[in-house]
């Protein structure tokens, strides 16, 4: 039988004939499902440890950058702390996490396959961030737009301050390289040539896409060989995301909204949500093409909160991200009531959930309200994590001008 | 001239008598209508009236177009849609297959899901059958002033693959539970009879009396050949019973049963025959263990009394008196060591309006019987609560009626088949993979005991789920269920009905069982050109159909679509505008070098740009004359980009027609 008769399941075959025989299988009398939670936790476990990797780098590059900029004395006396291992944390202990994977989500699996792609991008290894990328957005589509990053961290290499700075203390570098020590020159010759946009990473990175992307489709061919080929899965997976036809409640606002939505403007909605994921992308990379790892953790931000059928996976996700970033975004505003209120929307949308659906005292309008609540913190958490980091670039360009001054 | 004229009506006359009677040699079969009614005492007090109407038209291939018993609508209805077999029932009530039986031919084949069930066989191309259901669909809906056409939609009505007779796979079934049956669809039922309600046994029909019963089922059933070539055509075959629970409203302080007679039942009597019936009978039926009651009765008191009867007559019955001399007695054949049931007959031509027929029976003692059960008595019921998931059980229980006959087994392997037919709408999302057998409360190996297994997923709003399974149960079992999980969908505001929060009907399962077929047989072959008792000789299997399930839906707040809608917008702008907003905002010293390069660069731009929205206005104002020569190009330019703009205009119009 085909794996999308009936409307029971919108993922991809080839994870369904993975996943599928293991939700059948047992282990001494256990429940059936503890093997599909096994696998989701390791794929946090490994998520975890590409997180930590990713944070390392992160670390050194920004060490790297402050020194190069000759700013390490200035931030001498303020820690760096080491966000990788704190990132790290944060996923495994996150409580979003931990839902995740009792509730057996495959939100786990693909969060593992975005981290793939970044740590692959960040430590070069590009046929590992080819895997990731492709096998991310066969998944679930919205890792599509991760793409731009991943060309960036490929081109730029990872996340540094604005590159005219660089341009700017390295002339300076150069004017007083006469009465400047050995020592530094050979450090601070090298990010002038490696700032430059290089091509050669990128279209490896390309060529490996297009094999990824041919292998996965021909094994996602031969899989639904006998049941209307690739068509049927692009219209059941990636249709499915895009028209929103589950009206299930979820944390997100489009189920509410198509719920209620009057016919004739469905579409116009439909068109309407969708190009405002789509309608960010370049502003923010223009804005944030030298931070591409935060311009990673701003998409998955945007995609968690604007999808079609969001998850707390997700959320587990991006939150573990920005907290890869925690030396940049000291400043941020609000962090305490964001806290607040993201501990508040996971305690009452629940209860709110509860109440309307098992007990029938609630309205659906509760539930809407704390996913409304939800969006609007995520909102806020975006916007300030975004300023934060381009105050922080301010900051670091004025502690430049004042150091060449 | 008058002559010419009379001459040539004589010959028309001679043409037309000649012309009948070639017709008549050629046909031999005309149409015929047949007008029956079978009366039933039921166990509780109840009695049941089931009224058949019978009419049949030759094959258009000898018989021509025109008919004057059958009814056109009908006719035009099988020959535009080329329907093979269609049923279609109305139904109030639900039969209550434990106090009104469950085995015999009249239970099995009228016993109906509340609400209306069609199903319909065609004879037509694979491709086109479901134009020809949905078509069928809106033309009976009009027929019968019933909403049958919300069984055009693909979410309601389902292909079954072999639960049904037909294995041409041009068989669609659908039901509508909740459609309420009432006399505006008895009426055009009743038009369909040539002598409508006003004479014959359909004057029975009082509209108070009839919707008054228990249960009323209306049936239409539709059979037709004329789409074979094969010689034996019978043609069209049109059989419209009504089948009506009553409960007699005379009280008699003795009995525990009730007397009753057809005018304390219906409130009317029978004024005669319809004159266009080719036969005009009403049965009372005594089923078999009230006779073999009866013959027990009658040996007691023959032993007391030391009585020779002679023949069992009808006056000198211990138990009952009928207040009519019947026609004739027909005795259903013995079955192995059983009694058979009995019926009366009589015939209405006999009476007309100056004697109307009026039957009656009385009950001389109190006496207790019970109807044959099928095998197992099936009922459905929901587990779980609340609005997320739960799951559908039907339990079966054994009816210790286990004595009745089981074709072609010996002791050691003894099964009971059970096919199961459910159809369950989209928004209850079956899991199929959950389905679960139990046997005495033992959860069993569901592949043991399942034989044969057809499951069709839903598909959200395009079709239902469906599911046909065969179940193999031991005969020593006492109760059998099966579950099945589901979780509940989450529908679109204009996809609720008006009253949302009464819940959602899923159709009641059609539980089958092949092996057990029922039928009344005589040893009168002459009986046999009597339709209502060739109908009740016909071997059928035994079904019953499960009660209705209601599953309550969650339902979002209909009152507020714009809140919703302006909220979630508010949101977006929220979102799109600050993030903007934060990309965008230059804080002050970058805005002040900004504003220095600005004042650099731009200035002449600005400058220009300010001077070009002023010559516009100027330009409106006064006729163009030549100016100096910067400005003439500014204009050019201008003028340049408003044709440009025109011009791709214009090819647009002209591309897109």
């Amino acid at each position: 039988m085909s794996p999308y008769s009936g409307s029971m399941y919108h993922g991809s075959p080839l994870l369904l004939s993975i996943l599928g025989p293991l939700t059948v299988k047992t282990i001494g009398g256990q429940p059936s499902h503890l093997l599909c939670s096994l696998v989701s936790v390791f794929a946090d476990l490994i998520s975890a440890i590409l997180i930590r990797a990713t944070g390392h780098s992160l670390v050194r590059a920004h060490g790297h950058n402050l020194k190069s900029l000759g700013l390490d004395k200035l931030f001498k006396d303020i820690e760096i702390l080491p966000s990788g291992d704190i990132a790290a944390l944060v996923y495994l202990w996150n409580p979003f996490t931990i839902v995740s994977c009792v509730g057996f989500n495959t939100s786990p699996i693909e969060n593992l396959f975005v981290i793939l792609s970044l740590y692959g991008a960040s430590a070069g290894l590009i046929p590992l961030a080819a895997f990731g990328w492709v096998i991310a957005s066969h998944l679930s589509l919205y890792p599509l737009v991760l793409i731009i990053p991943v060309i960036f961290l490929l081109g730029y290499g990872l996340d540094a301050p604005p590159r005219k700075l660089f341009m700017q203390s390295n002339s300076r570098v150069g004017e007083e390289r006469p009465v400047d020590r050995v020592g530094l020159k050979s450090v601070t010759n090298k990010p002038l040539e490696t700032k430059i946009f290089s091509w050669r990473p990128v279209i490896l990175f390309f060529l490996w896409v297009s094999i990824w992307i041919l292998y996965v489709l021909m094994l996602c061919a031969i899989a639904m060989k006998e049941h209307g080929g690739l068509w049927e899965m692009f219209k059941r997976t990636y249709g499915f995301i895009l028209t929103v036809k589950d009206l299930s409640p979820n944390i997100g606002v489009l189920w509410y909204f198509f719920a209620e939505v009057f016919d004739f403007f469905r579409n116009f909605f439909l068109i309407v949500f969708h190009v405002n994921i789509i309608f960010m992308i370049l502003p923010l990379a223009i804005r944030l093409n030298h931070r591409p790892c935060f311009l990673v953790f701003v998409y998955l931000a945007i995609s968690s909160m604007l999808k079609s059928y969001p998850s707390v996976g997700d959320s587990a996700l991006y939150l573990s991200l920005l907290v890869l970033f925690v030396n940049e975004l000291a400043e941020m505003q609000f962090s305490f009531f964001l806290f607040c209120g993201y501990v508040g929307v996971s305690l009452l949308s629940p209860v709110m959930h509860n109440l309307w659906i098992w007990r029938g005292t609630g309205n659906a309008n509760f539930y809407f309200a704390t996913a409304m609540a939800y969006a609007c913190f995520q909102i806020i958490l975006v916007v300030e994590s975004v300023s934060a980091m381009l105050n922080y670039d301010r900051k670091i360009r004025k502690l430049c001008n004042t150091a060449k001054g | 001239m008058s002559r010419f004229k009379s001459s040539f009506l004589l010959f028309l006359l001679l043409f037309s008598a000649y012309e009948s009677i070639a017709s008549e040699d050629i046909v031999q079969v005309s149409e015929e209508f047949t007008e029956a009614l079978l009366l039933r005492p039921l166990p509780d007090r109840k009695v049941l009236a089931h009224f058949h109407f019978q009419s049949t038209a030759p094959p258009t291939r000898t018989y021509g177009r025109h008919h004057h018993l059958f009814p056109k609508s009908i006719y035009q209805l099988v020959h535009k849609f080329k329907v093979r077999e269609m049923e279609l029932s109305f139904t109030q009530g639900r039969w209550n297959y434990e106090r009104w039986g469950g085995y015999d031919p009249i239970s099995n084949s009228n016993a109906k899901p509340p609400g209306v069930e069609l199903w319909a066989d065609f004879d037509v191309p694979q491709h086109q059958v479901e134009d020809s259901w949905k078509n069928l669909t809106h033309a009976l809906s009009g027929l019968f002033c019933a909403s049958i056409n919300f069984l055009e939609q693909s979410t309601s009505y389902s292909a079954p693959q072999w639960s049904f007779q037909s294995v041409s796979g041009k068989l669609r079934y659908g039901t509508l539970p909740r459609e309420a049956v009432c006399t505006e669809n008895l009426t055009p039922w009743l038009k369909l009879l040539p002598c409508r309600d006003k004479a014959g046994l359909s004057s029975l029909m009082d509209r108070p009396s009839i919707y008054r019963s228990y249960y009323h089922s209306q049936r239409l059933h539709l059979r037709s050949d004329e789409f074979d070539t094969s010689k034996t055509s019978t043609g069209i075959v049109l059989e419209q019973t009504l089948t009506v629970v009553l409960q007699p409203n005379t009280f008699s302080g003795k009995t525990s049963q009730l007397s009753w007679s057809l005018s304390s039942l219906f409130g009317r009597k029978v004024g005669g025959k319809c004159s266009l019936s080719n036969s005009s009978n009403v049965y009372v039926q005594f089923e078999q263990s009230l006779v073999s009651k009866v013959k027990e009765l009658r040996e007691k008191r023959e032993s007391s009394k030391n009585e020779i009867l002679m023949h069992e007559g009808f006056q000198n019955n211990p138990l009952f008196e009928l207040s009519l001399p019947p026609k004739r007695i027909i005795k259903e054949v013995e079955k192995l060591t059983k009694e058979g049931s009995i019926l009366y007959e009589f015939s209405v031509e006999d009476y007309d309006e100056s004697e109307p027929f009026d039957l009656g029976l009385s009950w001389k003692v109190p006496v207790f019987w019970s109807c044959q059960q099928a095998p197992l008595r099936t009922s459905r019921f929901l587990l779980g609560s609340g609005n997320e998931r739960g799951a559908i059980a039907i339990s079966m229980k054994s009816t210790e009626s286990n004595n009745v006959e089981r074709s072609g087994r010996d002791d050691k392997e003894c099964w009971l088949r059970v096919g199961i037919f459910q159809v369950v709408p989209w928004y209850v999302k079956v899991y199929y993979h959950t389905l679960e057998v139990f046997l005495d409360g033992e959860p069993q190996h569901t592949v043991d005991n399942v034989e044969k297994i057809h499951v069709s997923p839903s598909e959200d709003k395009v079709s239902p789920g469906v599911m046909e399974i065969v179940l193999r149960l031991p005969c020593s079992v006492s109760t059998a269920a099966l579950t099945l999980e589901f979780d509940k969908g989450f529908l679109h505001i204009d996809e609720y009905p008006p009253d949302a929060n009464q819940g959602f009907d899923i159709p009641s399962a059609v539980v089958r069982f092949n092996d057990f077929l029922t039928n009344i047989s005589f040893d009168d072959n002459s009986l046999k050109r009597v339709p209502i008792l060739s109908k009740l000789e016909e071997n059928i299997p035994v079904l019953s159909y499960t009660e209705v399930l209601l599953v309550p839906l969650t339902t979002p707040d209909f009152s507020m679509p714009y809140n919703v809608i302006t909220i979630t917008c508010t949101i977006f702008a929220l979102y799109f505008g600050s993030l903007l907003n934060a990309l965008r905002r230059r804080v002050g010293e970058e805005e002040r070098l900004l504003r220095e390069k600005a004042a650099k660069k731009m200035g002449p731009l600005t400058l220009m740009l300010s001077k070009l929205s002023a010559k516009l206005r100027r330009k409106q104002w006064e006729p163009p004359k030549p100016s100096s020569s910067r400005k003439s190009v500014i204009n050019k330019k201008l003028i340049l980009k408003v044709l440009l703009v025109a011009g791709i205009a214009v090819a647009w119009q002209y591309y897109f027609q």
